[in-house]
């Protein structure tokens, strides 16, 4: 006793003895003492660890990634530029694939035609879903020429990038959607 | 005079109380120790083992086939805990759920073992301190896009490898006839923020084209220890180590997200090493 205050121990120790989730344990280890366990193992040759972890490989799940990962400018920013530039080649080749199947409809006086006759909301909302991706294409574009011949290549040079084409991006869309 | 003797009285009773100090009393004993607010906070984490292999400690339940992964919740106080997130975990293994399992060796950020997904970035358990809002959890996953052996701990098994597979060495025909290669300040100062690197793979890991395409781009951290020989002026293998890398899938998956220097625990810059060598590649 005389020694557990001098060290200090004294509270700790009472916590230890008194606190339920301890005693808990401790009950636990008497009872495993008490009780005989019998161990049988089993010798496995060299080779059969790799079948072992084999079977194990099978079972293991692929961790979640995009889903749990913090949407941040960088990869969001990538993705955005993956699919605008998916979205903007589909409507390149399909206009003109149309175009060559079907000259007299798809022809330029055609097309200006069909839209003069759209009300003005829809014409707004076109540009808008025709601008958007366009600008921001093109100025992430420039972006990564400006990456690629060694400029801006920090962590804050990606984000100060990132922000300016946003930027360029909102004031251009705005600009052509009023054209 | 009766009052001076109770004055007399009191004082030697008081002086009898200041001999026996408190260190000795029974109180002493008795008393509480003094403890600072409960702040609890809550953990969730991914949990997910398997089952049913022969080697497998028989903590869970047999009966319970493999399950699928779930982020299990704890709860704890984080003024008796240390103000790391690894703090956080040894003090849950050790007083809540000691099955669950995760990597950590150093505490201080030069092994790379806790690597981790913490509240939706990769970073070092031991380096990343926990928000102390205890208003919102703490989501732990583990490394994004791996496979897991259990808990929060992934097999690194390709990512060794694609390591190995640039021949992170010294490589040179000609050694010098005495003594060891010399370098100048500029040409070792080409290395700095290269050899840093403690692959602790976060940021391959955070790398989305890493994710799709893991089994043929080797990914940023490998990529970066590639430059770091390239760039050695000691290396005679230069052209060697840069045709390895002259296909379309080993490097140039690389689209400069920008995820690897976002995420680096240690401030390196994974993504102009790699715009680098796309620069020496295109020069060639």
């Amino acid at each position: 006793m005389l020694s557990t205050r001098a060290l200090g121990l004294a509270p700790s120790l009472r916590q230890a003895t008194f606190s339920p989730a301890r005693t808990h344990v401790l009950r636990n280890v008497i009872r495993s003492s008490l009780t005989k366990r019998f161990v049988q193992t089993q010798s496995l040759k060299p080779e059969d660890g790799t079948t072992i972890l084999n079977t194990q490989r099978l079972q293991r799940p692929s961790s979640p990634h995009f889903t749990i990962y913090e949407p941040q400018l960088t990869w969001i920013g990538s993705i955005f530029n993956r699919v605008t530039g998916v979205a903007l080649g589909f409507l390149l080749y399909g206009f003109s694939l149309a175009y060559l199947v079907a000259p007299g409809t798809f022809d330029s006086t055609h097309v200006i035609e069909f839209v003069g006759g759209l009300p003005d909301a829809v014409k707004y909302a076109g540009k808008f879903i025709l601008a958007l991706p366009f600008t921001f294409h093109s100025f992430n574009g420039i972006r990564h020429l400006l990456w690629d011949s060694g400029k801006f290549l920090t962590v804050k040079g990606a984000y100060s990038t990132g922000y300016a084409v946003l930027g360029a991006t909102a004031i251009s869309t705005v600009i052509l959607m009023l054209q | 005079m009766s009052v001076l003797n109770q004055a007399a009285r009191r004082l030697a009773k008081a002086s009898i109380i200041d001999v026996r100090s408190f260190a000795t009393s029974v109180r002493r004993l008795q008393a509480e120790p003094l403890q600072k607010p409960v702040l609890n906070k809550e953990f969730k984490i991914y949990r997910w083992a398997s089952f049913g292999s022969p080697c497998r400690p028989t903590f869970e339940n047999p009966d319970e086939p493999a399950k699928k992964p779930n982020l299990q919740s704890y709860t704890i106080d984080l003024n008796q805990t240390g103000p790391m997130v690894l703090d956080a975990l040894i003090k849950i293994k050790n007083e809540i759920d000691p099955t669950l399992t995760f990597r950590r060796s150093c505490r201080e950020g030069i092994c790379g073992s806790c690597a981790m997904n913490i509240n939706g970035q990769n970073t070092l358990a031991c380096l990343c301190r926990i928000d102390r809002d205890a208003s919102k959890d703490s989501k732990i996953y583990p490394l994004p896009h791996m496979y897991i052996v259990k808990d929060l701990v992934p097999d690194l098994t390709q990512f060794y490898k694609q390591y190995k597979s640039i021949q992170p060495y010294l490589q040179n025909d000609n050694p010098p006839e005495k003594g060891e290669f010399l370098q100048s300040q500029e040409d070792r100062r080409k290395l700095d923020g290269l050899y840093e690197c403690i692959l602790c793979a976060c940021c391959s890991t955070s790398c989305p084209s890493y994710w799709w395409n893991q089994d043929e781009y080797l990914g940023p951290a490998t990529l970066m220890q590639a430059y770091r020989w390239i760039a050695d002026s000691r290396d005679g293998n230069s052209a060697k180590r840069k045709e390895y890398l002259q296909n379309e899938l080993s490097m140039y998956r690389c689209h400069t997200i920008f995820n690897c220097s976002r995420t680096c625990p240690k401030g390196l810059n994974p993504a102009a090493a790699i715009a680098k060598i796309k620069l020496d590649l295109a020069a060639d």
